[in-house]
């Protein structure tokens, strides 16, 4: 089956959860701040030990490089990270940043001159230049105003129909989930329900 | 060669106690930790003279192995010590150690081979001094190598893991942290080198040349020295911070800070 399969996943005493998301599909998380949505994200992308099986296009994540599974899973943090002085070093081709509102001169730039909100768009930009299958977001639009945050939405959802790609789209936002998804969960400590 | 005699060390002391008494009246609170340092200083040497000549006079590779295996786990435990956040458990002083063993070890043994050509080649009266030049500088590399990559990798924990999240494999999401590593434990090395001669002359050719040996024997050994050690603690320092890069990433390439004491 192609899309996202999650079966008895557990981590850190939550669990065993299960949800499935097809290819194109996009799914809203939301829940209480502290229940777990990023550790559920971190457990999807095998940066936390888990047990359970993942499957991604009917492949194991178990049975493949943990390297290869992260770059198909896609996973977009809440706070973005960086390790070199310049933007350009984090990128392996140039990609057009003029729909975030950038210039082709930013890729000169130095990451700590940009703001908080700008970095968090950019890190957006960064995570799709490399093409995942699926994506995985944590609060993308959390930092950023009304303006931003709807061309964040925008792209997104344009990423999802062009790459069919499967979305799992972690949000405090009601109005936002219900505008992006089609399907919003909610995460529990008893586990996930379907939000009404 | 002239020989020093106990008043001559005598004097010496005394400038070390009127350091301890200035200390004091100066509340710099050194003066307790100088006092014991100095005769620390005096007693292990004087051990260690000894026991080299003990080892000098017979030759006996069972009494040269004790002597180097606990040159190397005192070593390795100074390096562990010198880390703010060591790995944990074995790990701490085996990664050292193994570093060092195969840097300064190796280093040494070419050297008494290929250069020094004694017979038999680990005759200790060169193998112990080298051996001692080579782990004593090994050691600061390795420790500053090693706490600078444990610290960032500490600090550095979400860019480490957007890397993984871009899928780098775990290698590539240290290189930025690695590379800086090994420059800070080569530091200390190449600072010497470049000075060395016009700034500061180095001490174990000061002290050939104070013992009376001809300044350019004194020269030579020292290039050899310098060379020997550059590359030992080059060596050493690699090691030690690809091997600390590895384990602090488990079979899964998942960041692994829990592995970290402190």
């Amino acid at each position: 089956m192609s899309g996202l399969e999650v079966e008895g996943l557990r981590f850190r005493g939550l669990g065993p959860l299960s949800l499935s998301i097809s290819a194109g599909q996009c799914v809203a998380l939301m829940g209480a701040s502290g229940v777990g949505k990023t550790l559920l994200l971190r457990a999807l992308s095998d940066l936390d030990p888990h047990e359970g099986v993942v499957r991604l296009d009917g492949v194991d994540g178990n049975e493949i490089p943990a390297h290869v599974w992260r770059s198909r899973l896609g996973m977009l943090p809440a706070e973005s990270a960086w390790w070199a002085d310049d933007l350009g070093a984090h990128f392996s081709t140039q990609v057009d940043l003029a729909p975030l509102g950038f210039g082709p001169d930013a890729f000169a730039r130095e990451v700590s001159r940009f703001s908080t909100g700008e970095r968090q768009r950019l890190a957006l930009a960064r995570l799709l230049a490399s093409e995942p299958r699926a994506l995985l977001l944590d609060e993308p639009t959390a930092s950023l105003d009304p303006e931003n945050a709807e061309r964040v939405e925008a792209i997104l959802e344009a990423y999802r129909v062009r790459h069919d790609a499967p979305v799992l789209w972690v949000s405090h936002d009601v109005a936002q989930a219900r505008r992006v998804a089609s399907s919003v969960l909610e995460l529990t400590p008893e586990g996930l329900t379907q939000a009404t | 060669m002239i020989s020093l005699t106990p008043l001559d060390l005598v004097l010496a002391s005394v400038l070390v106690l009127a350091l301890a008494l200035t200390s004091h009246f100066a509340a710099l609170g050194l003066a307790r930790t100088l006092v014991v340092v100095s005769v620390r200083t005096v007693v292990q040497l004087l051990l260690v003279g000894l026991v080299l000549r003990q080892l000098f006079e017979t030759t006996r590779v069972s009494l040269l192995l004790l002597v180097v295996g606990i040159m190397l786990i005192v070593a390795a435990r100074e390096v562990r010590s010198r880390q703010a956040r060591p790995l944990a458990g074995a790990w701490g002083y085996s990664v050292g150690a193994l570093s060092m063993f195969v840097s300064s070890f190796s280093v040494t043994a070419l050297a008494l081979l290929v250069v020094i050509d004694a017979t038999p080649w680990y005759l200790p009266q060169y193998a112990i001094p080298l051996l001692g030049m080579l782990l004593g500088n090994t050691m600061s590399g390795v420790s500053l190598g090693m706490s600078r990559f444990t610290e960032s990798a500490y600090r550095e924990k979400a860019a480490i893991e957007a890397r993984l999240l871009l899928g780098h494999t775990a290698q590539a999401a240290t290189s930025h942290l690695r590379v800086e590593a090994v420059r800070t434990g080569l530091v200390p090395i190449v600072n010497s080198m470049a000075a060395a001669g016009i700034v500061s002359l180095p001490g174990m050719m000061t002290g050939q040349i104070l013992a009376g040996s001809p300044p350019v024997e004194a020269v030579k050994y020292q290039i050899l020295i310098m060379f020997l050690i550059a590359s030992g603690t080059g060596f050493g320092v690699l090691v030690s911070v690809w091997l600390s890069a590895t384990r602090l990433f488990d079979e899964r390439e998942r960041l692994r800070l829990d592995r970290l004491d402190g």
